[in-house]
């Protein structure tokens, strides 16, 4: 189950940079811990955060274990068309979990 | 390895501090209370407070998802008998209760485990689990704002007792009772920590240190393992007895949850 | 990150807890060094970043709380001056660091879409140290600013070990 919280304004003026934040549930494991035997937690980390309007890649971001775990990231977009922003997050073991918003543009 | 060795200097340093009097004894005056939240820096302060930035909005989902979701042999979801979780409001501000069916006081993630098993014949969901992690948390958050109400019934009133027995208690190889760093030192520091007034205003709430979600009695446990005590049992009396004393000492203080702390 | 080794107590009797205590400094003591010896360095992850190209310091602004609580989520935001337009618009931002297991932290992608060339995020560190971010332009420059941070200690953790 994704658990992902994505912030993007309903509605925006055309021109208009707004402010989009992006939050999902993950461990973040780093691969340098140990577990209660001694043995080392192996990594389990997202690598890759993408952010899509409407199909098009307007921003992207490439994690590596020093990202907090529930990785969080917020960026800022120029509201050109209405449309969809589709998140996409994936991890070391190629698993990608998704989400989306849409925005209204007048 | 270093963090460890800097917090046992730091309860070192308190537990001398203690022995030499320095510090009174005493309850809280009501006016002077705080929540834990107000000890924060700025930064984690804002972490809390917008909800597209508080981590622990993610069990607050997760836990919406499973409350509309059927579960066990009934076919019913939590939602099938409680309707819109807004229906619970005041109801988790007065957790722990009294239990009749087990003649002994109940916490809210422990009443969400009865409700499962007797009610909704559903595998039992363990303590400190992720699902009832984010069951408890979203039912806790409907009541964000409002104020800690604890039931004035007197079959509770035996177990509050031995709550606050349990809080003024010294305990563990460093000899401290919870009530040394809560009620008699809360403005001051524990190496780079604030020590608060340990009011449990934000539970469940996502801790840096944890880097997730954890129930009061995980913030107990770590407490307990920090003056060298031998932690309660999950779930154990003495736990619930400790968590109706706290919501005792923070009644009418808002709940947070879910709270942030570092 | 330098996590305490997360081992549970044994539960049982104290002496028990004791045994595991002195064998997990041991592992500490031998395990460190090797790992020190394997990390990449700070210049070494800039350099990959940048393909060699100088950094001029300026353009950028790292802000990240002077003194934090726990290093397991600091909040960093890194803003750079630019227009963002098709022409003069900031291709990559790259956050690194100085003292934990690995220099990289992230890298961002952005382009003349973005409006702005803000980004926030929370990151992990392991001691007090100094943090980098480096900005590549449209016009193959390369901009950084860098902060120090000091990390403060949490008092009650999960578990001794």
């Amino acid at each position: 189950m994704t658990r992902a919280l994505v912030s993007v304004p309903p509605a925006a003026k055309r021109g208009e940079i707004v402010d989009v934040r992006a939050m999902i549930a993950h461990p973040m494991e780093t691969g340098y811990r140990m577990g209660p035997n001694g043995a080392e937690i192996p990594r389990d980390i997202i690598t890759r955060f993408v952010c899509t309007y409407d199909g098009a890649e307007v921003f992207s971001a490439e994690f590596f274990p020093a990202v907090s775990a529930n990785p969080f990231v917020s960026f800022n977009l120029i509201a050109t068309e209405s449309g969809t922003l589709a998140f996409e997050w994936t991890d070391d073991k190629g698993q990608i979990e998704t989400a989306s918003a849409e925005i209204v543009v007048s | 390895m270093r963090r460890p060795a800097a917090s046992l200097v730091a309860f070192a340093a308190l537990a001398l501090a203690l022995l030499g009097g320095g510090a009174q004894a005493g309850d809280i005056a009501p006016h002077e209370r705080r929540s834990g939240r107000t000890f924060m820096a700025p930064e984690t302060q804002a972490m809390q407070a917008d909800d597209t930035t508080n981590p622990g909005m993610l069990w607050v989902l997760q836990g919406a998802g499973l409350w509309d979701e059927k579960a066990g042999t009934s076919g019913r979801s939590c939602a099938g008998c409680h309707g819109a979780a807004e229906a619970m409001r005041g109801v988790a501000a007065r957790y722990p209760a009294f239990d009749p069916a087990s003649g002994k006081p109940i916490d809210l993630a422990g009443r969400i485990r009865q409700c499962r098993s007797a009610r909704q014949g559903a595998p039992d969901l363990a303590r400190d689990s992720d699902a009832l992690l984010a069951l408890t948390t979203f039912v806790a958050h409907q009541l964000r704002g409002m104020p800690i109400a604890p039931p004035k019934d007197p079959r509770l009133d035996p177990y509050r007792e031995t709550g606050r027995q349990i809080f003024t208690t010294r305990m563990g190889q460093l000899d401290l009772s919870c009530a040394n760093c809560h009620d008699d030192n809360w403005n001051q520091r524990l190496a780079g920590s604030a020590v608060t007034q340990a009011h449990p205003t934000g539970y469940p709430l996502y801790r840096l240190e944890w880097q997730g979600i954890g129930s009061l009695q995980r913030r107990m446990r770590n407490c307990m393992i920090g003056v060298r005590a031998e932690p309660f049992a999950a779930g154990s009396d003495d736990f619930i007895a400790l968590e109706l004393h706290l919501m005792q000492r923070a009644a009418g203080m808002a709940i947070e949850t879910p709270g942030v702390r570092p | 990150m330098t996590e305490p080794i997360a081992l549970e107590p044994a539960g049982g009797p104290s002496l028990g807890r004791r045994a595991v205590l002195a064998g997990g400094v041991g592992i500490l003591v031998m395990a460190l060094p090797l790992r020190a010896l394997a990390r990449p360095s700070l210049e070494q992850a800039v350099a990959s970043f940048t393909g060699g190209a100088p950094v001029s310091a300026g353009r950028v602004r790292l802000t990240v709380p002077p003194l934090v609580e726990n290093g397991n989520a600091v909040g960093v935001t890194v803003e750079v001056e630019s227009p963002m337009t098709d022409a003069a618009h900031v291709s990559r931002i790259g956050l690194f660091n100085e003292k934990n297991p690995q220099a990289d932290v992230a890298i961002f992608r952005l382009g003349p879409r973005n409006g702005r060339a803000r980004i926030s995020t929370r990151i992990r560190l392991a001691t007090s140290q100094t943090l980098l971010a480096v900005a590549e332009l449209s016009d193959g420059t390369y901009w950084s600013s860098e902060a120090n941070v000091i990390v403060t200690l949490a008092a009650c953790i999960e578990d001794l070990s």
